[in-house]
């Protein structure tokens, strides 16, 4: 076997290159071609504006990519799009990977360095994805006497814990993946499987510990939960509802932080606690139990529970936004588009030309739907900065101290959070039929 | 029949006993491969959250710096003894010329004397700032791990200058320094050692007054006087309990008693205490260099001419120091040869780690970090 190199010439190259292109052409037309026929007549076409889509439409939007948006706006009112892009998993990543590069900058420049530099060349952009490849390519660990379909299970079980919990958050009017009646319940119950997930991990990876982390997770997990919910009757009570969305559209006047800034600040430390992050984070506190029960997991697997994790910061801020910052609602930063006019006056050369056409399928997106989103964007990432902003001030707190501040603290503050929204409710203010 | 002792209670070897099994009871290796241990191990036994048995065990960077030392004459021996401290490297070598001088009966010129003060106020600087950078990151502080380290780049740079050396400087020789300082240095120093006070003011805000940390390291690992006397603590860790004893004031050495500073003493005893202490050294220190370049004098000779392998007579020295850990000593027996007969060095690492299953025995796992590194212990110097 010989691995000399061959000479170089441009001739062989140009020839390689135009094989290539030969080859693929005619594995195109051969295969290709009779593929997305046979496909397209055994789809089920939708029916859009009343008229029946048939393949021969299909290729004749592909000639004509206007008239193929009533395709495209009608994908995106499937399910399929609402979990896999917009509201649901990609959008929620795209903000987690936008959250990971910002808290690493922030952080480095609190810290008076520079933080990613070199990857993607333009401060550090590709930074992530250089650790994705890193983490994929290591090989995965797992100890001796472990558990291994429950270990297994612990990342996986993780990510699609926080995927269920980002599904819940009504993102714009109408844009949710699960727009249940019992939206603030389902969360209380999302949130709860996170300390069984924990507690499985240390327990799976048979290792002291992963064991004492799993059991610190799950003290503080159950002990912050309680406040949490507390914090949030009181909006309950105000609105009568548990929808998120329905919450959210009480809140046009006003976000309800006017009112409960109680609740807020008793809700966000809950958060923290409950994300696991500075000052809370004794389930991975370094320096006492090496990476608590994350100590175990190896390579891909611990990508999984970090993308889960930052995945549930991104629901948690939303969630924050949805219940005390009023959502969606916001002044309109989006120029309304005109409604489209025939212009009647002046000589006419072109009949068609000075028209404004209304272009099937055209605005894509609703244009509340937009600004919508903008809002929320913004008033997320204020939320998400603060979430961030406590790892480069605070140390970590201890454990006992930590179960003191939720027991004693955080649910006599719930409570006092629940008594001003009763004297609001009763006093006739705000709430069903109060004058607000 | 009560006196009996089961046979399986009873000692098989000398350290090895067969253990009662307790379930309650669980064992943790913390170290040496831990982010929360140093170059070495503690062997915990935890009851819930409490640790009911704490047993250090140490030796995991041993070098046989001793021994080496009596294969090598009085010049060869200066790069390898300042080993177990890099960060520390020139007070580790104080000592050792402090007493080589004493043997060979060599009198330092007055401008190395002021030279060596400052580089030994700047080394500490540099130590503590390390130290710090630690403390800061076992308890969970990350910007705490990374001002320190920066600002610790001023005293490296100025070290630098100085000794042409960023870490291991091998610039104290018997007789004086190695090299006179570059033209203008002390205006640099002056400058810098202005704004690194300034930096230093600011640690109070982001740590030292920080409620969550006084809320972890108040009132946990608390040495009372008499055990820190008793224990045989030094440096910070002792002054943190109320002793006012510092080697600099006690028994001064070179030209410290002729500047102005004064020692740091707190009563309280506790973590808080012990992490403070050092700190407030720091300002010190920058007061000592700010005083000795002020009675510097301008011109005049670093080093004494000696001959090639000096030989000592038939005596014993022993000289101490103040380091950045606490007193640091070095015993040199010489037998009129080139290289010392004996050279034993009394590290203050060792000594603050004795105090330590006595502090941590009790405390909770989560004050493991902070009660474990404010003992100001530096595992590679107590391992020589």
């Amino acid at each position: 076997m010989s691995v000399i190199a061959p000479k170089f010439r441009l001739g062989y190259l140009v020839k390689g290159i135009t094989d290539n292109i030969f080859w693929i052409i005619v594995l195109l037309t051969l295969i290709g071609i009779p593929v997305v026929q046979i496909v397209l007549i055994y789809i089920d076409f939708p029916v859009i504006d009343g008229e029946i889509w048939n393949p021969f439409r299909v290729f004749d939007a592909m000639t004509h990519p206007e008239r193929a948006l009533p395709l495209v706006k009608n994908f995106m009112q499937t399910d399929l799009f609402k979990v896999v892009a917009f509201p649901g998993f990609g959008f929620a990543a795209l903000i987690a990977a936008t959250v990971i590069f910002v808290e690493r900058k922030m952080l480095a420049k609190l810290q008076l360095r520079i933080g990613p530099f070199y990857c993607g060349k333009v401060e550090g952009i590709l930074q992530l994805m250089a650790d994705g490849l890193k983490l994929i390519s290591k090989e995965i660990i797992i100890p001796a006497k472990a558990d291994k379909p429950l270990f297994w299970a612990v990342p996986v079980l993780f990510a699609a814990t926080a995927g269920a919990f980002v599904a819940l958050i009504p993102v714009a009017p109408g844009w949710v993946v699960a727009d249940i009646d019992l939206g603030l319940l389902a969360v209380f119950a999302v949130i709860g499987f996170f300390p069984i997930i924990t507690v499985l991990a240390g327990w799976a990876s048979n290792s002291k510990f992963p064991f004492i982390g799993g059991i610190r997770a799950l003290y503080q997990m159950v002990s912050f939960e309680i406040p949490l919910i507390l914090s949030l009757l009181g909006i309950v009570m105000l609105t009568g509802t548990l929808n998120l969305s329905e919450i959210v559209e009480s809140q046009v006047n006003f976000p309800w932080i006017i009112f409960m800034p109680i609740g807020a600040i008793v809700f966000f430390i809950c958060i923290l606690a409950e994300l696991e992050r500075i000052p809370f984070d004794l389930p991975e506190a370094e320096s006492e139990i090496v990476a608590g029960w994350l100590t175990e997991l190896s390579g891909m697997m611990y990508g999984l529970v970090q993308l889960g994790s930052y995945l549930k910061l991104y629901a948690f801020a939303a969630l924050f936004v949805v219940l005390f910052l009023g959502g969606w609602n916001g002044p309109w930063v989006y120029p309304i588009e005109p409604i489209a006019e025939v212009i009647t006056d002046g000589i006419v050369i072109m009949p068609d030309a000075l028209v404004i056409k209304d272009i099937p399928g055209l605005p894509l997106l609703p244009q509340e739907m937009i600004n919508g989103t903008i809002w929320f964007i913004l008033k997320t990432a204020a939320v998400i900065f603060f979430i961030l902003l406590p790892r480069g001030v605070f140390p970590r707190v201890r454990i006992d101290l930590l179960l003191k501040i939720g027991w004693y603290k955080l649910i006599v503050l719930a409570f006092v959070n629940i008594f001003i929204a009763l004297a609001l409710v009763y006093s006739g203010i705000i709430g069903p039929g109060g004058i607000l | 029949m009560s006196n009996q002792v089961h046979p399986k209670d009873k000692e098989i070897l000398p350290g090895l006993q067969i253990e009662k099994v307790d379930d309650r009871i669980m064992t943790l290796n913390v170290g040496p491969q831990h982010p929360g241990s140093g170059h070495m191990r503690i062997i915990l036994k935890i009851d819930g959250d409490y640790i009911v048995h704490t047993d250090p065990d140490p030796g995991y960077v041993h070098r046989g710096e001793e021994k080496m030392a009596e294969y090598r004459n009085y010049i060869t021996n200066i790069p390898h003894l300042e080993r177990p401290v890099i960060h520390d490297s020139c007070n580790i070598l104080y000592p050792y010329c402090l007493g080589v001088e004493e043997l060979l009966g060599l009198e330092v010129p007055e401008r190395a004397k002021y030279l060596r003060v400052i580089a030994a106020e700047l080394n500490r600087c540099v130590y503590i700032e390390y130290w710090l950078a630690i403390y800061g990151i076992f308890l969970g502080h990350s910007t705490m791990f990374m001002w320190p380290m920066g600002d610790r780049e001023l005293c490296i740079d100025l070290l630098d200058k100085m000794t042409g050396a960023r870490v291991t400087h091998a610039y104290f020789v018997p007789g004086g320094v190695r090299n006179d300082i570059p033209p203008n240095f002390e205006d640099v120093c002056l400058r810098q050692i202005n704004y690194f006070e300034k930096r230093l003011k600011e640690y109070a805000d982001i740590f030292y007054d920080n409620p969550i940390l006084i809320s972890r390291t108040k009132d946990t690992g608390i040495l009372s006087r008499e055990d820190a006397i008793k224990l045989g603590t030094t440096g910070s860790v002792l002054r943190a309990s109320g002793v006012d004893f510092d080697i600099r004031k006690k028994e001064p050495y070179d030209v410290y008693e002729e500047l102005d500073f004064q020692t740091n003493v707190l009563k309280e005893g506790d973590s808080y205490a012990r992490s403070k202490i050092p700190w407030l050294d720091m300002f010190e220190s920058c007061r000592i260099i700010r005083d000795a370049l002020k009675k510097m004098p301008k011109s005049g000779s670093v080093r004494v001419k000696l001959k090639p392998k000096p030989k000592g007579g038939d005596t014993e020295v022993y000289r101490r120091v103040e380091s950045g850990r606490g007193s640091l000593g070095m015993h040199i027996v010489s037998r009129g040869l080139p290289q010392p007969y004996r050279l034993k060095i009394s590290v203050p690492s060792f000594r603050n780690l004795i105090a330590m299953p006595h502090l941590l025995t009790g405390e909770k796992l989560g004050n493991m970090p902070a009660v474990y590194w404010s003992l100001n212990y530096w595992p590679v110097e107590a391992d020589r």
